[in-house]
């Protein structure tokens, strides 16, 4: 990466997949990630929305924020740094991972990649080196920002095995579902990861950069024998819904963002709790997580399925039709497969529990007059949209 | 091995001794594990070629408060405050001047500057006393106030409004936070005597007169004044370090010499001993480290036993010895010019002017040893003859500013910069060159080194005012009480700090057994 004078001319990074990108855009509907430029919508929601679900999308995974951190220490300074036991991952798995603050406040979620002994990628939705680094005192390890050292692409969907295995990527078959394999494809070396924020059969692909295009064209050489689609941030949000994937920063105020008191959110009220474990030794955030979970729950990030077909948006959650205002909806979407209004809200708990009845209001426009809407929600634990196909191994081929 | 007992208290320093003697006063059973070869940490005796001895890196303090003398019984051991002594504020022409508690002597001395030294005295007494009540127990904290919190701060601004009254309270509040050269410039004319007030400022910190924070640093030290008059130690069985070890031993305290603490031994987030680096292993209820914090925390606790915010903020501690101490073993008395004898009793100060002193400290900022260094002198054999043979003498010195790490490093200059001080001393001495039998140069280095204190600081941690109070010696450790269960500080890295006092250690013990022995 190049910092120079005239950076403000080119307000955002281009990822090496970009010229595909933007030769695919009809839209030119961009914004920027992690200072890249990406998509919203490529062409059609709609369409990269089911291509998801029913075929295969790709999506430029680059501007995820990834460190790799190595050293002696890096086991134990990594499982210091997070609230899960990571003593049990092993060279070419993945874990899905939390970390806080020394109040137990959730910094932010990502995934953990040991590619081999003492050698691990730390991939996060947001910037965090100066968290990771002022973590590091006191461990013999090695920190680094690899974020444009590797080309990543998202391919997702039902048909994605057999999309890369057409693509000539051999050694698919035995990869479970959070599994790492180095594989070839048209000669490059490439890492294949079975991971995803789509709740479908998915995986990532690592590549260095300058083979960036080739990989993205192999994939895309497949059209016509398979339907692959490039996707955009709009339709990863509908998925990640439907999967039950939470978005720190957008869900939840992340701890090192948040300046009011109480407006941060433990793992235990974001519904990460099962990502806690206590009893694995010190990592930051323990002692506080410990005194919370002896208290009753003050309020968690729910699953809601909002009942009726309108567009919630925003909106207030009660306990009952005109009872107390309890919560408010931190993300919404209306769910093509499931055909229903999907949505996570942060609500307040009484005595440790969940209210029976959880009505939301929201205004919603018709023609642009605005209306009053009541409706009521039911909350689940489970995600929304678990497809069989997702954990099959070896996939469904197509 | 396994051993097991109630309390262990790592460092035998005198404030590990003070918490000890008092937790075993109230029934607990005490193992005081101590590295060096003699208890008493900083006010331990040393000696140089066997005979010639010295009363311990710290050679002035104030006199102990009556409060702890009297419940660990000290004066029954033997414990004498020392000799009060007067300061000399010593002049290249010979021109000195004796500053005491209220009253100044001296030539060229001002008559506006003699009317004004007791009067200014008398305010910053009452500055001192009216922030008493902050010292003598925990620091309050702001949020989560527990009853002793509220007490404490009901009691400081009693103190402050109605103690001191309206005006003063106005002059206090200007003053509390500003630089003791404004101070000092404000009141004074005479450069010795603003110089000899500034030094009490500054001594043992990385500040100079025109340091913020100066002015609260020097109160800090007046409340030592509260107790009574500066005096020397002159070792033996007055000196503090031996009382307070006869207090914890008759009380039952076990102390343990030559015993070095590897690790604090910590399991789901609470200590319950101590590793050995011989290998043996030390169980207690309750951990009191009387060491630096930062070697406590860093060290024996370990990055991986605390959480990130805390571990770093650890690291962020300031505190990087400025004085080094030499020890000069003499033949003879030294003459100083334009002294008698008698005079040779007090303690003695190099500091022309506070010019003098804010130049010696910036050579220590760029990691110089100042050429031209603050000095304070004192001869302990003129109070206790058998510190040195027959006729022979002892001197201690305070030498301020040299860096903890010079450039170039302490092997290459350490000598050379020894010699540049007895040379310096010589010009108020003249034959004082020629009495040098022997000395020793203690370098922050060898502080550090020598009495565990990170980067040779005297008082554990910079007395600043971001390292004060309830963010002594950091946010989170404040109180005594530390984030890992069952372990606790009570040295001079804990409020209100360093010095001869035993409050750290005072505090910590009543905070112990507040909290029911461990947490």
């Amino acid at each position: 990466m190049t910092f120079h004078h005239e950076h403000f001319r080119q307000p955002f990074l281009r990822s090496p997949f970009i010229e595909r990108i933007e030769a695919l855009s009809s839209t030119e509907n961009w914004t920027g990630w992690n200072t890249y430029k990406v998509p919203r919508v490529v062409d059609k929601l709609t369409s990269e929305y089911f291509a998801v679900r029913s075929g295969c999308a790709v999506m430029d995974l680059t501007p995820m924020e990834k460190y790799r951190i190595s050293g002696t220490d890096a086991a134990a300074y990594l499982d210091r740094l997070v609230t899960r036991d990571i003593s049990t991952l092993r060279p070419g798995r993945v874990t899905y991972i939390v970390w806080c603050n020394d109040d137990g406040k959730v910094i932010d979620d990502g995934t953990l990649f040991q590619l081999a002994n003492n050698d691990y990628r730390l991939c996060a939705q947001h910037h965090q080196l100066d968290w990771l680094l002022m973590s590091a005192s006191g461990f013999d390890v090695q920190i680094r920002t690899e974020t444009s050292d590797v080309a990543a692409l998202a391919v997702q969907g039902p048909t994605s095995y057999s999309v890369l295995t057409a693509a000539g990527i051999a050694g698919l078959d035995g990869l479970k579902p959070f599994g790492i394999a180095n594989l070839r494809c048209d000669g490059i070396a490439i890492t294949v990861s079975r991971t995803g924020f789509t709740g479908d059969l998915g995986y990532e692909v690592w590549v260095e950069p300058k083979h960036a295009l080739t990989i993205w064209d192999a994939i895309f050489g497949v059209q016509g024998q398979y339907d692959v689609v490039a996707m955009g941030l709009d339709a990863l949000e509908m998925v990640r819904i439907e999967a039950g994937f939470i978005m720190p920063g957008f869900d939840f105020n992340t701890a090192d963002a948040t300046v009011r008191n109480g407006h941060d959110r433990s793992p235990y009220e974001i519904g990460l709790g099962w990502v806690v474990n206590l009893d694995k030794g010190h990592f930051t955030g323990r002692k506080a997580l410990l005194a919370e979970k002896a208290r009753p729950i003050q309020r968690r990030l729910t699953k809601i399925v909002v009942d009726g077909n309108k567009p919630v948006g925003e909106a207030f959650i009660y306990a009952g039709k005109n009872g107390k205002q309890i919560g408010e909806v931190r993300c919404t979407t209306w769910s093509p497969v499931l055909k229903a209004n999907l949505a996570l809200a942060d609500i307040e708990y009484v005595n440790g529990k969940l209210s029976p009845k959880l009505w939301a209001r929201f205004d919603y426009q018709r023609e642009l007059k605005w209306h009053t809407a009541w409706a009521e929600c039911h909350s689940q634990t489970k995600p929304f949209y678990t497809p069989d196909h997702r954990s099959a191994t070896p996939p469904g081929r197509f | 091995m396994i051993e097991r007992t109630d309390v262990i208290i790592i460092g035998a320093g005198h404030n590990g001794l003070v918490c000890a003697s008092t937790l075993a006063r109230a029934g607990m059973k005490v193992l005081c594990l101590e590295s060096s070869d003699s208890a008493g940490g900083m006010s331990a005796p040393r000696s140089i070629r066997e005979n010639y001895h010295f009363p311990g890196l710290a050679h002035a303090s104030y006199p102990i408060s009556a409060a702890i003398r009297r419940e660990l019984k000290l004066d029954q051991y033997g414990y004498v405050p020392g000799t009060a002594v007067d300061t000399i504020a010593l002049d290249a022409a010979g021109q000195h001047l004796t500053i005491g508690t209220d009253r100044i002597v001296g030539d060229n001395l001002s008559e506006a500057d003699e009317q004004a030294y007791p009067a200014f005295r008398k305010t910053y007494l009452a500055f001192a006393k009216a922030i008493r009540p902050l010292f003598d127990s925990k620091p309050p904290r702001l949020k989560d106030m527990d009853f002793a919190d509220t007490a404490t701060l009901a009691k400081l601004g009693w103190n402050v409004r109605l103690g001191l009254g309206r005006e003063t309270m106005y002059e206090f509040l200007r003053v509390a936070a500003i630089n003791i050269y404004d101070v000092l410039n404000e009141e004074f004319d005479d450069d010795r005597l603003k110089a000899a007030i500034a030094v009490d400022a500054i001594m043992g910190s990385a500040m100079g007169p025109r340091s913020p924070g100066t002015v609260l640093t020097w109160l800090q030290r007046l409340q030592g004044e509260i107790n009574g008059p500066l005096s020397l130690q002159s070792g033996g069985q007055a000196q503090l370090a031996h009382a307070l070890t006869q207090s914890a031993e008759s009380a039952g305290v076990t102390i343990q010499l030559n015993t070095h603490v590897e690790k604090i031994l910590i399991e789901n987030g609470k200590a319950f001993g101590v590793q050995l680096t011989n290998g043996d292993m030390v169980k207690a209820k309750v951990i009191i480290s009387n060491a630096d914090p930062r070697s406590t925390f860093s060290d024996l606790v370990g990055a991986p036993q605390l959480d990130a915010m805390f571990a770093n903020r650890v690291t962020q501690i300031r505190g990087s010895g400025v004085v080094a101490k030499l020890h000069l073993a003499l033949k003879g008395l030294p003459e100083f010019t334009g002294l008698a004898e008698p005079q040779l009793r007090n303690r003695l100060l190099v500091a022309p002017s506070m010019k003098y002193i804010e130049h010696a400290f910036n050579h220590s900022k760029y990691n110089e040893c100042s050429e031209n260094p603050v000095l304070e002198i004192t001869l302990p054999s003129l109070h206790n003859s058998s510190l040195a043979p027959d006729g022979h003498h002892v001197m201690s010195v305070n030498v301020a500013f040299v860096p903890y790490a010079p450039d170039g490093g302490w092997q290459q200059q350490k000598s050379t910069y020894a010699y540049k001080v007895i040379s310096l001393l010589g010009q108020y001495a003249p034959n004082l060159t020629s009495l040098v039998v022997d000395h020793e140069f203690l370098t922050p280095q060898d502080i550090e080194e020598q009495f565990h204190a990170v980067q040779g600081h005297w008082h554990h941690g910079e007395l600043s005012i971001h390292q004060s109070f309830m963010m002594r010696p950091l946010h989170g450790a404040a109180q005594y009480d530390t984030p890992v269960d069952g372990l606790f500080l009570c040295g001079a890295g804990c409020h209100p700090g360093g010095g001869l006092t035993g409050l750290p250690g005072h505090n910590a013990a009543k905070r112990v057994l507040k909290l029911g022995g461990a947490k």
